[in-house]
């Protein structure tokens, strides 16, 4: 499995992403610097990492998402490619369109940095697959602007395709029906503001990150 | 020419920074602060003959994300 870790300046968990995903697949993923144009041929998945990229500039993730790599993003994730956006990665998908709603300043202003629990909606996409529908995680999260926002025919669509990945399990920072994660239309893109990276080894406290790696390896290498 | 782009929230979506910024006033002793929303100011310098039609789609496409902000353009001439 080929994987590629898009690089902003200002990204700080692009590394961590890639030791995550090689610890899952056995393989170095590319690091791709926001740059480049073209996402290089065979590659499977596209992690877009937590950070500050362009320094929040204007919005979390607005300078980012019209950056040259990210037309690129878009076109591979329209033939479908899989793509993970975490925590900036996240703001970055819902500012270049890949995913809808937005991500607006925590209800309660404060940064939020501490494991919270989620309740995992949907377990057959590829990225929860190694997860039970209903089961309660722990992933840590470290955000200003988490708070999902989208208005409520978008929501009633997102439920209602059960494309609601992961829910905050306790008051967090005020999302719209405690969305923390949601799929696109195709299920191949997954935007989500807690960090699966940092919950991989038992070193961090938790490995309860390391069954989306584990899961979505296991599903490409399946339908390799 | 210059121009300005007002960005402001839309009506409904919840601005957790006017909130704390009523409070503030709120303790600085002014009363009757009913509610504050902020927004941003944005000003372009701009190639004379710029299009009305591109100024509009700097905001559409940048300025705002038309997700959950207003924008509202004002030419300074």
């Amino acid at each position: 499995m080929k994987s590629a870790v898009i690089v902003f300046p200002g990204s700080n968990c692009d590394r961590d992403m890639a030791v995550a995903i090689e610890q899952a697949s056995g393989v170095k993923p590319v690091m791709l610097w926001h740059r480049e144009t073209e996402i290089p041929a065979g590659i499977d998945l596209i992690a877009v990492p937590g950070g500050f990229s362009y320094g929040d500039y204007l919005r979390s993730g607005a300078m980012a998402s019209r950056s040259p790599v990210m037309a690129a993003v878009k076109a591979a994730a329209d033939k479908g490619v899989m793509v993970l956006g975490v925590c900036n990665g996240f703001q970055v998908l819902t500012e270049s369109g890949l995913l809808p709603g937005a991500l607006m300043r925590n209800a309660g202003i404060h940064f939020v940095c501490r494991d919270v629990a989620l309740t995992v909606e949907n377990s057959q996409s590829a990225f929860t697959s190694r997860y039970q529908a209903g089961e309660q995680i722990t992933i840590p999260v470290a955000h200003h602007d988490g708070n999902y926002f989208a208005d409520a025919v978008t929501l009633d669509w997102l439920e209602g395709e059960g494309r609601v990945a992961f829910r905050y399990a306790e008051s967090v920072n005020g999302s719209a029906r405690n969305i923390a994660g949601i799929l696109n239309e195709g299920g191949n893109v997954l935007g989500m503001m807690p960090h699966p990276e940092r919950a991989c080894e038992p070193a961090h406290g938790n490995t309860d990150g390391a069954r989306m790696f584990a899961g979505l390896v296991e599903g490409m290498m399946a339908s390799a | 020419m210059k121009a300005r782009v007002f960005v402001t929230l839309k009506n409904g979506v919840l601005d957790p920074q006017g909130k704390a910024i009523r409070h503030a006033l709120e303790g600085l002793g002014f009363a009757g602060v009913n509610d504050v929303r902020a927004g941003k100011m944005i000003e372009l310098d701009l190639a004379d003959g710029t299009s009305d039609a591109d100024i509009d789609a700097m905001c559409a496409k940048l300025l705002a994300n038309t997700v959950i902000e207003n924008y509202r353009i004002e030419k300074l001439g």
